[in-house]
C-alpha cells in the first residue's frame, strides 16, 4: 500500500516536471523565436494585411498564456500542430520517424552492453594490472572523441576505405531486414562506442566493490569456478548503477542520434529536428523538443522505479 | 570517470596534519588547512608526480592557447583569403605548411584562427557557467530551505532536456554570433556547475571549522565567502577545466552542423564539415582539423581529470 502511495507521489512530481518542461519549451521558442507569421508568408511578400490574417488564423494575436494553454490542450490530445512549411501534422511526422531513431538507439544500447559487460568483468577481475590500465586509457581516449568526429571517421574507415557497408541512406526493416541492418549498423556503432566506454567504467568500479563482499569469498571457498563467481554471483548485484546510467545516458543517446542521423542521412527524429531548425519551422522544433524531453524524463522515471523495485535494500 | 582514484596507491596518502589548531582559526581556515595536506614538514610534496602525459597535454594546450590568443599577430596567411588555383595543395607545399582547403585557403592559418574561436567560446562559456552556477549552487547548499528546494526544482527542469537538443533549439532562434553562442552554452551549463557547487557546499557547511567560525561570531556572508566558497572553488575549477573541452565539442558540433558562427569565419567544426567533401582525394583537409580538435579535447580531459583526482584525494584527507 505504502509502496503504491509513494509511486503515486512520484507520479505527481513527474507530471509537474512535464508541465514545466512544456512551458519552458513553449516560452523558449515563442519569446525568442521571432514572428512565425513572417516565417510562413516569407519576407518578400509580407504585406501587413496578409501577415495579420495569418496571425489571426494561428491565434497569434491571443495572449501568451492563451496560446500556451491552447497548445498544451492540443498536445494532450496528440495534436502538436502543423508544420509551417510542409503543412504536415507534426505528430504524424514524428510517428513516421520514431521507429528509425528507436531502432538505431536500441541497437546501440545492445551493442554497447555486449561489448561493455565482458570488458568490465574482465578488467574488474584483473584490476590494477596492465590490461586494466590499458583498457582504462582506451575508454578515456574514446570518451574524448567528439561524437560527430567518431561517426564521421567510422563511416570513412568502414565505408570508404574498407567498402563493407553503405556510407549513408536507410532501408526500412519491413522492406529488407538484411539491408536494414546494413544501414543501421554504422550509425548504431557510432553511438555505441561512447556508451560502451561509459558503461564499462561504471560497471567495472561497481564489480570491484562487489568482489570485496563476504559471500563471494564463500563462493570461492565452496570451490566455484572463477567464471561462475564473476558472471553468476558478482555481475547481477553490480548492475544497479549501470541501469541508472543507461537511463541518464538516454539523453546523450538522443543528442548523439541527431548528429549521427545527419552524417548517415537517416530519416529519424534527429534529422527532422535539424531540418526544422534550418528551415526555421518553429512549430516543428517545439514539438520535437517537447517529445524528446518528455521521453527523457519518463525513461528516467521508469528506470528510477525499476531500480527501486529490483533492489530490496532501497525503499521506493 | 571515477576510476582514476583506484589507480592512486594507498601508500601515497599523506598523513593528516597532527596539529589541528590552524584549522580552527576562522580566518581562511579551509584554505590553509587544505594547503598543509600532502606536504611533509619541510613543505615538500608527497603527492604522486603528474607524469609525462600530463605535461605533454599541458604543452599542447599551451601551444593551442598561444596560437589562439595571438592569432592576429602570428606570421600566418590570411585565413579567409581565397586562392582557387592553389586549392587542395598538399602539406609542406610552398607558402602553405599544412596545405590548402577546397577554396585554396591556408589550413594552418585557419587552424590558428579556429583556435581563437574555440578559445574565446570556451573561456566565455565556462566563465559564465562557473560564476553564475558556482555562486547560486554554493548559496543554495549553504542557506538551504525554500530557496534550495526551488533551486533544485529549476535545475531538474533544465536538466530534463538533453543538452544538445536545448542548445540547438536556442541557437536556432538567436543570431549566430560568437557572443551569442558562448553565452547560450554558458547559460545551459549553469545547472551542472550549480550541482557540483551545491553538493560541495552542503558537505563543507557541516564541517567543524564552519561551526567554529559561527561560534566566534562570523557573519553568514563572511562564512559563505571566506570559509565555504574557497573550498567549493577547487573542485569547481577542475571541473571547469574538463568543461573547456566539452564546450569546444559543443561549439564544434554546432559548427559541423552549420549552426555556429556564420561563414567564412574559420572554426575547427566548419573546417571538418567542409573538408569532408574532399576526403576521397585529399584526406589532410579534414584530417588536420579533426586531429587538432581531438588532441585539444583529450588534453583538457586529461589535465582536468588529473587535477580532479588530486582534489578528491585531498578532500578525502581533510
Amino acid at each position: 500500500m505504502s509502496v503504491l502511495r509513494r509511486i503515486a507521489g512520484r507520479l505527481v512530481v513527474l507530471a509537474a516536471v512535464l508541465l514545466a518542461v512544456s512551458f519552458l519549451t513553449f516560452a523558449m521558442l515563442n519569446v525568442l523565436g521571432g514572428d512565425p507569421a513572417l516565417a510562413i508568408v516569407g519576407a518578400d511578400n509580407a504585406d501587413p494585411e496578409t501577415l495579420d490574417q495569418v496571425r489571426e488564423e494561428l491565434g497569434l494575436n491571443d495572449s501568451f498564456l492563451e496560446q500556451y494553454t491552447s497548445w498544451v490542450g492540443g498536445v494532450l490530445e496528440g495534436d502538436l500542430g502543423r508544420s509551417y512549411k510542409t503543412k504536415q501534422p507534426v505528430a504524424e511526422a514524428i510517428g513516421e520517424r520514431v521507429p528509425v531513431t528507436a531502432q538505431v538507439g536500441l541497437l546501440a544500447i545492445v551493442l554497447a552492453l555486449v561489448l561493455a559487460v565482458p570488458l568490465a568483468v574482465w578488467t574488474a577481475y584483473r584490476s590494477g594490472t596492465k590490461v586494466d590500465k590499458g583498457a582504462s586509457v582506451a575508454t578515456f581516449g574514446l570518451l574524448s572523441i567528439p561524437n560527430f568526429l567518431l561517426a564521421y571517421w567510422l563511416g570513412y574507415l568502414v565505408s570508404v576505405q574498407l567498402g563493407w557497408l553503405p556510407r549513408s541512406g536507410w532501408v526500412r526493416l519491413s522492406a529488407d531486414p538484411v539491408g536494414n541492418l546494413k544501414t543501421a549498423l554504422l550509425p548504431a556503432l557510432s553511438l555505441a562506442i561512447a556508451e560502451m566506454a561509459v558503461y564499462t567504467r561504471i560497471l567495472r568500479s561497481d564489480i570491484i566493490q562487489t568482489l570485496q563482499e563476504d559471500y563471494l569469498l564463500l563462493a570461492r571457498a565452496k570451490g566455484l569456478s572463477t567464471r561462475r563467481i564473476l558472471f553468476a554471483h558478482a555481475l547481477r548485484p553490480s548492475t544497479l548503477s549501470l541501469m541508472t546510467v543507461i537511463g541518464v545516458q538516454f539523453g546523450a543517446l538522443i543528442g548523439g542520434s541527431i548528429i549521427v542521423e545527419q552524417i548517415f542521412a537517416l530519416p529519424g527524429m534527429g534529422s527532422y529536428l535539424l531540418n526544422a531548425i534550418y528551415e526555421r519551422d518553429y512549430i516543428v522544433v517545439q514539438g520535437v523538443v517537447l517529445v524528446i524531453a518528455a521521453s527523457f524524463v519518463i525513461v528516467n522515471f521508469a528506470v528510477d522505479i525499476a531500480y527501486r523495485l529490483l533492489d530490496p535494500r532501497i525503499k521506493v | 570517470m571515477t576510476d582514476l582514484e583506484h589507480q592512486q596507491p594507498a601508500e601515497d596518502h599523506a598523513p593528516l596534519p597532527v596539529d589541528p589548531a590552524p584549522a580552527l582559526l576562522a580566518d581562511a581556515a579551509g584554505v590553509s588547512h587544505l594547503e598543509r595536506v600532502g606536504e611533509d614538514d619541510d613543505g615538500r610534496s608527497l603527492r604522486k608526480p603528474l607524469g609525462v602525459s600530463f605535461w605533454l597535454a599541458v604543452v599542447w594546450l599551451a601551444v593551442v592557447g598561444i596560437a589562439g590568443a595571438f592569432a592576429a599577430f602570428l606570421p600566418t596567411a590570411d585565413p579567409n583569403a581565397i586562392d582557387i588555383p592553389a586549392k587542395l595543395a598538399d602539406p609542406f607545399s610552398a607558402g602553405h605548411p599544412l596545405g590548402t582547403d577546397g577554396l585554396g585557403r591556408d589550413i594552418l592559418a585557419r587552424l590558428v584562427d579556429g583556435a581563437r574561436v574555440s578559445l574565446s567560446v570556451s573561456l566565455t562559456a565556462v566563465a559564465v557557467g562557473l560564476i553564475v552556477g558556482g555562486l547560486l549552487g554554493t548559496l543554495a547548499g549553504y542557506v538551504r530551505g525554500l530557496f534550495d528546494v526551488l533551486f533544485v526544482a529549476a535545475i531538474n527542469v533544465m536538466l530534463a532536456f538533453p543538452a544538445i537538443v536545448l542548445l540547438l533549439a536556442l541557437v536556432s532562434v538567436l543570431e549566430q554570433s560568437l557572443m551569442n553562442i558562448s553565452l547560450v552554452i554558458g547559460v545551459l551549463s549553469v545547472p551542472i556547475y550549480a550541482r557540483v557547487a551545491r553538493a560541495n557546499a552542503l558537505a563543507v557547511s557541516e564541517r567543524d571549522y564552519v561551526l567554529a567560525a559561527r561560534a566566534i561570531g562570523a557573519t553568514g556572508t563572511r562564512i559563505l565567502f571566506r570559509e565555504i566558497l574557497p573550498v567549493v572553488l577547487k573542485p569547481l575549477l577542475a571541473f571547469g577545466l574538463t568543461a573547456l573541452g566539452v564546450v569546444i565539442v559543443a561549439e564544434g558540433t554546432l559548427a559541423f552542423l552549420g549552426l555556429s558562427v556564420e561563414p567564412p569565419a574559420a572554426t575547427w567544426g566548419s573546417m571538418i564539415a567542409e573538408g569532408r567533401r574532399h576526403d576521397e582525394t585529399h584526406l589532410h583537409v579534414v584530417l588536420l582539423p579533426s586531429l587538432v580538435m581531438f588532441l585539444t579535447v583529450l588534453s583538457f580531459n586529461f589535465v582536468g581529470e588529473a587535477l580532479r583526482a588530486r582534489f578528491a584525494d585531498l578532500d578525502a584527507k581533510v
